[in-house]
């Protein structure tokens, strides 16, 4: 099999590998619904700046929960037999591309709750939406490259979060300041634009590092 | 032991960074009065820092690339001892920030928060970070070789992602800090010549004192090695 076919024959167990054993999934779910509604508890009629700083907290705890079992989940036989069948770089890529697809979907599963409880206090909605795809995005990668490293070192979950804070504070504070559109603040001429590219150009960045340094993380 | 011309060379700059940087002329600001003189030590400690990082990023590299663990030993060292420059850089900027910033007429920093909030001071603490969680990492792993490995990724993947975020977050985040476009004191713009006449020995100096520093602890920890023989050279 070429590296394409394998890219997607991966990507194909990963998608099938969730269908079957669902219970993770829908921990998940229930990891956002409980948050959100935890969330919509102890605080009522946040304000838009308290409304999306609190969106992108619980964001960031959803994908650290989300990603982290993607790799967790590979025993170490398993990823022997990886190691024999297929190339380091195919398969982190299939991981990065099935977690930012999982992050997309639970973005959307968190938007609509947080909406739902909290109400909505956007001037434009979509343009939010849009931008917490985005984020799910960027959010996503850097966390499997992280959860990568994890694997390979005990405690791993809270390992993760430790590793992982300090590098996603610069897209979070992006991704806020981002988000302000939503909220009819204007922006400069061309200040958006050059956001959204800011956080493109991180997310390309992030996929080449992987592409380089996983090699070296995948043997054992 | 054998004095190398480099120690000789850090004992020299940093004995004319204490006595210059104390007593040779500094260009008089209101604001800042003889606080000016902080320069040739806080800004040194950052640039040191940064320039340690750099270095066990290149051992880190290199581990990668050969597999001989004592790169591995050699990007640990530097790494600990940038951070220690770090928070020496805290510790003399903090003291600056006391004699300049703590205002108690200036409400907006009168607080630590919102001191905390200076987007040097979050590229800093980024960078610290890390640097914390490269050696939580690095403990947590128990395999010598596999930890040699895992960690190097990481410092390579920390600084690939720290440097956009140092030339980010200034331009997201207002900031009493000076030096706002950019980093402060190597714009030719924002320094005095006189001044530089001190500073640009003071970072040399500061640099080679933190390499000595590492060379010894490598020396140490290579010694160590071979006592306990973990692994064979």
């Amino acid at each position: 099999m070429n590296g394409f076919n394998q890219y997607v024959a991966l990507l194909r167990k990963e998608l099938l590998l969730e269908s079957r054993q669902q219970h993770t999934l829908y921990g998940v779910i229930l990891y956002i619904a409980s948050t959100v509604f935890v969330l919509y508890l102890t605080m009522s009629d946040p304000g838009a700046d308290t409304w999306s700083a609190q969106f992108w907290i619980t964001m960031l705890f959803i994908s650290i929960n989300a990603v982290a079992k993607s790799f967790l989940q590979e025993s170490r036989s398993r990823m022997l037999y990886y190691y024999t069948i297929t190339s380091p770089v195919v398969f982190i890529l299939s991981k990065l591309t099935y977690n930012v697809i999982l992050m997309i979907v639970m973005s959307i599963i968190n938007l609509l709750l947080y909406t739902a409880f909290m109400g909505d206090v956007t001037e434009s909605f979509l343009q939010f939406f849009g931008i917490s795809l985005l984020g799910a995005m960027g959010l996503s990668l850097v966390f499997t490259m992280l959860a990568a490293i994890a694997s390979k070192a005990m405690q791993q979950a809270s390992l993760m979060a430790i590793l992982g804070f300090p590098i996603i504070i610069p897209q979070l504070l992006l991704l806020m300041r981002l988000s302000k559109t939503a909220f009819a603040e204007i922006f400069k001429e061309g200040a958006l634009m050059q956001l959204v590219l800011l956080l493109l150009a991180l997310d390309v960045l992030i996929i080449f590092m992987a592409i380089i340094l996983y090699p070296f993380l995948w043997k054992d | 032991m054998q004095l190398r011309w480099w120690k000789l060379a850090a004992i020299l700059l940093l004995t004319y960074d204490v006595v210059g940087g104390l007593l040779l002329p500094v260009p008089e600001l209101s604001q800042l009065g003889e606080t000016i003189r902080n320069l040739y030590y806080h800004v040194c400690m950052w640039f040191s820092m940064m320039i340690l990082f750099t270095v066990s990023i290149v051992h880190s590299v290199k581990f990668l690339r050969t597999g001989d663990l004592q790169h591995d030993i050699k990007a640990e060292s530097f790494a600990g001892v940038g951070t220690f420059m770090g928070l020496l850089g805290y510790a003399t900027g903090a003291i600056w920030a006391s004699y300049t910033w703590a205002d108690p007429n200036n409400p907006a920093y009168a607080s630590f928060g919102s001191i905390m909030r200076e987007p040097k001071l979050i590229g800093a603490a980024i960078a610290l970070l890390v640097y914390g969680a490269y050696f939580i990492l690095r403990s947590s792993v128990t395999d010598m070789d596999q930890r040699a490995r895992v960690s190097a990724v990481y410092n390579i993947f920390a600084y690939a992602m720290l440097f956009p975020s140092i030339w980010i977050i200034p331009r997201l985040l207002p900031s009493l800090h000076p030096g706002q476009e950019g980093n402060p004191a190597l714009n030719f713009n924002d320094i005095d010549s006189r001044m530089r006449m001190v500073f640009y020995p003071a970072v040399l100096g500061w640099t080679l004192m933190g390499t000595w520093i590492a060379t010894l602890v490598i020396r140490y920890k290579l010694l160590n090695e071979k006592k306990w023989n973990t692994y064979e050279k």
